[in-house]
């Protein structure tokens, strides 16, 4: 164990007095401390920026079909490849990139709006809104979630709803059944935060309910919120994915990772052309592992519970 | 009297992000045979981590027993294997916190965890066990053995958990008890039963007691020697008597003076202003100078060393030493 | 006598227990049960008791962060308790509460001028622009300085918290002030400051205390009167000096002499009560105490003792006095 000489110890201690720090600026020091979650943050911010940028240097950007060239193996021209239909794979992958990405984000933004006040509305007021609200999510957690996403892309099948508007469709699927999960946790966090003795005090100095909502209570739940955000995408991302793969979410020529490694599913592809179906699985996992890394690390450092002696 | 056990130089030190903080500060002090020792001070002068140091259960990595050494009869705590210290655990020296329902299994009877070590380090069979269970339990001043034996941790009140917490120390009869704050968290009437259980047990098997408090009446109640620390050092130690009636660390002085006692009631309370320095902040000055009413300027310089300043009465303050002068 | 500042009538506060499936209430926790007191303007009253006493659910129930169960609570001759929400809100500014943990009783999120000014913003008490003068000269009062002003509550030591939760409350210039163990969770030379932090301010401001603590010393050295709770029960009430110096209820007697004085070897008659508090759930019939008083008789299985006066403003509820 090393012990810092007595002449370096004074100056970080008045050092630390000076800095007034907020519990958000110590939460982003300890975080910065954990090289994983920084590792996990750093892929995802790479991952954004070539899909979303990356595809406007490609000249394959067009998506147009040239079925001479099909089935070509990775080679200088067309780094991973080229498709069934002679389009560069590299250029779709990162396309898909782009839809997968925002349909994760979408659907979280969304499921989060809706579990978030819903959660809060509950929590704070209980009584019968609260059982109505709750008992609505509980019903919605006794379904399994991929059943009903099945049964939905199979509706929308049906009733043929045109490509462009299913990508929409899909984010909304998803933030239906992604909401109880956020709104029961919202709402236990602030069951316990309306027994906390500040709440209380809050009471008795006569604050309006706008004030204890917005200024005490909403700030203690958000650490939480950004937590199970983050958690979330990954979640949207891998269903999205298995919507698409089944032929029941987003289609193409609309290119997602999941309708993208489709191809796997015939034995040819398979076997012989591992360039279509690798990198797009390669990208959800890597993609989704990277987001519950940090995830995990924005847990560790903002979790309610480890701040509690504080 | 024989001394039962010996701290020499003890420190122990833990990790922060902001640094080292020196919990136990190169500290010694001894406990005789049949005694009662009490280490007195506030929160976070290190009264607990000597405790925890001598039981060997500080947290690594974050705390560390840095040096020192602590003797027990021939051997020395931190040197020997964790096997040989379990041993000792069990059977030698026992503890008890402050919180006794977070040291029992919530889904084991009463009865069954008494039973235990009994088993373990004693080498009893089962009935001989549960007959020396009741025994404990009846020992410890509760009645209705049989059925407290039955019960589960939960059906019980503080009270009754602390008290078997000293059934089940005192079990296999060691010769050191630690009792870290065990009344802390009871109400007064029953802390005086609790208080008084352990008087008992004391006297019936004549082993030493080393009582963690920040209470000074149960200091005065309980103990034949006391020990008071502050920010990690012994800033004063002496027999009970003593130390009580002729105070001469300031800051024993302070506290005894800060405390309302009934039937003693003044206008004002006194109070020692400021408050205890951050662990990080220590410098080679006196720890309790910021604080002290008598403070000359020497303490702003150097720590004082613990010495004699009546017989059997020792104090680490400047205003006893004649080096003060020079 | 003047009007009392604090009146509290048959004061009963009884939480319902539920259990099983339907979630029906088969039983109460008599936490506040018939209690009756009044404090005068200036005074300090102090409420002792052990756990499950209810000392703390009394000053809640008064405060109306519970909702009585039945009784009248009369702040300034008004009745507090029948009083709609908005005017509920109104009187808050006069009515404050100072709590024990001084950890959990600040937001972790708020910077301390933000807390402490924040009420005086909504009550309409005072203007932005001078809110930080108001809010600096509260701190100072309570022992702070303006380098505390925008920090947030982790950078405090527990004494430090007590005395921002303090100036919290009277930032807002209250007559009354309900403390709740504010000094339990102190180490003991920081409860000596408190203390007399808590004295300083009752000169300065004129204030009114109803002071609720387990310790009965804590409570000689700062209250007028005291009362001593059991169980959801007043006991005992009579003035400072005539309680400690003629204690009558046997529980009283017990609490006293439980005390321990940091006087080594000191030889004193030392009454060790035999087992535990009863449960609030489930209280044992007649007198409340019978089961642990060494003097009980068959009477005080049955009959609940009446709270009566015996003495010059000292009340009892005991069969033998």
């Amino acid at each position: 164990m090393s012990i810092p000489t007595t002449a370096g110890r004074p100056e970080k201690a008045i050092r630390a007095l000076d800095v007034s720090d907020s519990l958000w600026r110590q939460s982003i020091r300890q975080l910065r401390k954990n090289k994983l979650a920084v590792a996990g943050f750093a892929f995802i911010a790479f991952m954004f920026l070539i899909c979303f940028i990356g595809p406007l240097f490609s000249p394959y950007a067009d998506g147009k079909i040239n079925p001479a060239n099909m089935h070509q193996p990775p080679s200088a021209k067309h780094w991973l490849g080229t498709d069934l239909l002679g389009r560069d794979v590299l250029t779709r992958l990162l396309q898909a990139g782009r839809i997968s990405l925002t349909v994760g984000l979408a659907s979280m933004a969304l499921s989060m709006t809706i579990g978030t006040v819903l959660g809060i509305v509950s929590g704070y007021y209980r009584g019968v809104v609260d059982q109505i609200i709750m008992r609505v999510a509980d019903l919605l957690f006794t379904i399994p979630g991929l059943p009903i996403l099945f049964i939905m892309g199979a509706l929308m099948s049906d009733w043929k709803i045109p490509t462009d508007y299913r990508l929409y469709l899909v984010m909304l699927m998803l933030s239906i059944i992604g909401w109880p999960g956020v709104a029961r946790l919202v709402r236990s966090q602030m069951l316990t935060l309306r027994e906390r003795e500040y709440m209380q005090a809050a009471d008795v100095l006569g604050l309006s309910d706008k004030r204890k909502l917005f200024r005490h209570l909403l700030p203690n739940v958000f650490p939480l919120l950004i937590v199970i955000a983050t958690l979330s995408i990954g979640g949207a991302i891998l269903s999205e994915s298995a919507l698409s793969f089944f032929g029941l979410g987003v289609m193409p020529p609309t290119p997602t990772w999941g309708n993208m490694i489709d191809a796997a599913n015939n034995v040819i592809d398979f076997e012989k052309r591992p360039w279509l179906w690798i990198p797009p699985g390669l990208a959800i996992f890597l993609t989704v592992i990277a987001i519950n890394i940090f995830g995990d690390g924005l847990r560790d450092v903002l979790d309610p519970k480890q701040n509690t002696s504080r | 009297m024989n001394s039962l056990i010996e701290i020499n130089n003890l420190s122990t030190y833990f990790e922060s992000g902001a640094g080292t903080v020196k919990a136990v500060d190169d500290i010694s002090f001894r406990i005789r045979e049949g005694e009662t020792v009490c280490i007195v001070g506030e929160s976070g002068c290190g009264k607990s981590i000597t405790a925890m140091s001598i039981m060997g259960l500080v947290d690594e990595p974050h705390g560390k027993v840095v040096g020192g050494q602590i003797r027990f009869g021939d051997k020395d705590l931190l040197k020997i294997s964790k096997e040989e210290m379990r041993r000792i655990r069990g059977n030698d020296i026992s503890i008890i916190f402050q919180e006794p329902m977070s040291s029992l299994n919530p889904v084991i009877t009463i009865g069954r965890q008494i039973m235990e070590p009994l088993m373990l380090h004693q080498k009893l069979n089962k009935k001989q066990a549960y007959a020396r269970a009741l025994e404990l339990i009846e020992l410890v001043g509760i009645s209705r053995a049989e059925q407290i034996a039955a019960s589960y941790p939960h059906q019980l009140s503080g009270g009754m958990l602390q008290r078997i917490m000293i059934a089940i120390a005192i079990s296999c009869g060691p010769k050191l008890l630690i009792a870290d704050e065990p009344t802390t968290a009871l109400d007064v009437t029953i802390q005086a039963q609790v208080l008084e259980t352990l008087r008992q047990s004391k006297e019936q098997s004549n082993m030493s007691i080393m009582l963690i408090t920040h209470d000074l009446g149960v200091v005065a109640e309980m103990a034949d020697y006391v020990i008071v620390m502050y920010a990690g050092k012994i800033v004063e130690e002496g027999d009970v008597e003593e130390l009580f009636e002729r105070p001469k660390h300031p800051y024993t002085r302070g506290l005894l003076k800060s405390k309302p006692i009934i039937g003693q009631r003044a206008e004002q309370l006194y109070s020692i202003p400021g408050q205890v320095p951050s662990p990080l902040e220590l410098t080679e000055s006196c720890y309790f100078h910021d604080r002290c009413e008598s403070c000359i300027p020497i303490c702003r310089i150097r720590q004082p060393k613990l010495s004699e300043v009546a017989a059997g009465h020792l104090a680490a303050c400047w205003l006893y030493e004649e080096e003060a002068e020079a | 006598m003047s009007e009392a500042l604090l009146e509290v009538r048959r004061l009963k506060k009884y939480f319902p227990i539920n259990a099983g499936l339907l979630n029906r209430t088969v039983g109460y926790v008599k936490a506040v049960d018939d209690i009756s007191f009044t404090i005068q303007p200036g005074e300090t009253f102090g409420l002792v008791g052990e756990s499950g006493s209810g000392k703390s659910t009394v000053g809640r129930t008064i405060l109306r962060l519970h909702e009585k169960t039945s009784g009248d609570v009369l702040f300034k001759g008004i009745p507090f308790h029948g009083l709609p929400k908005t005017e509920v809100r109104k009187l808050r500014p006069k009515m404050q509460l100072i709590f024990q943990d001084p950890y959990s009783s600040l937001n972790p999120r708020i910077r301390i001028g933000d807390a402490i000014g924040e009420s005086l913003l909504e009550h309409g008490l005072a203007e932005k622009d001078e809110l930080r003068d108001v809010v600096l000269d509260v701190l100072e009062a309570c022992g702070l300085s303006s380098y505390h002003y925008s920090r947030f509550p982790h950078e405090f030591s527990g004494g430090q918290r007590q005395r921002l939760g303090i100036a919290r409350a009277l930032v807002l210039n209250p007559d009354f002030i309900i403390a709740d163990e504010p000094v339990s969770a102190l180490d003991v030379s920081i409860q000596a400051q408190i203390i007399n932090l808590f004295q300083k301010l009752q000169h300065t401001r004129g204030l009114t205390y109803l002071f609720i603590s387990h310790d009965l010393s804590v409570v000689e050295h700062l209250c007028n009167r005291i009362g001593v709770m059991y169980l959801g029960s007043m006991m005992e009430m009579a003035s400072r000096d005539e309680l400690f110096s003629r204690p009558l209820h046997p529980y009283t007697k017990a609490l006293l002499s439980a005390i321990p004085v940091p006087v080594p070897r000191l030889k004193r008659e030392r009454i060790v009560l035999k087992g535990d508090i009863p449960s609030p759930a489930n209280p044992p019939s007649g007198c409340k105490f019978h089961t642990r008083c060494p003097l009980a008789t068959a009477q005080c299985k049955e009959l609940v003792p009446e709270f009566r006066l015996v003495g010059d403003d000292h009340y009892v509820a005991c069969h033998l006095v």
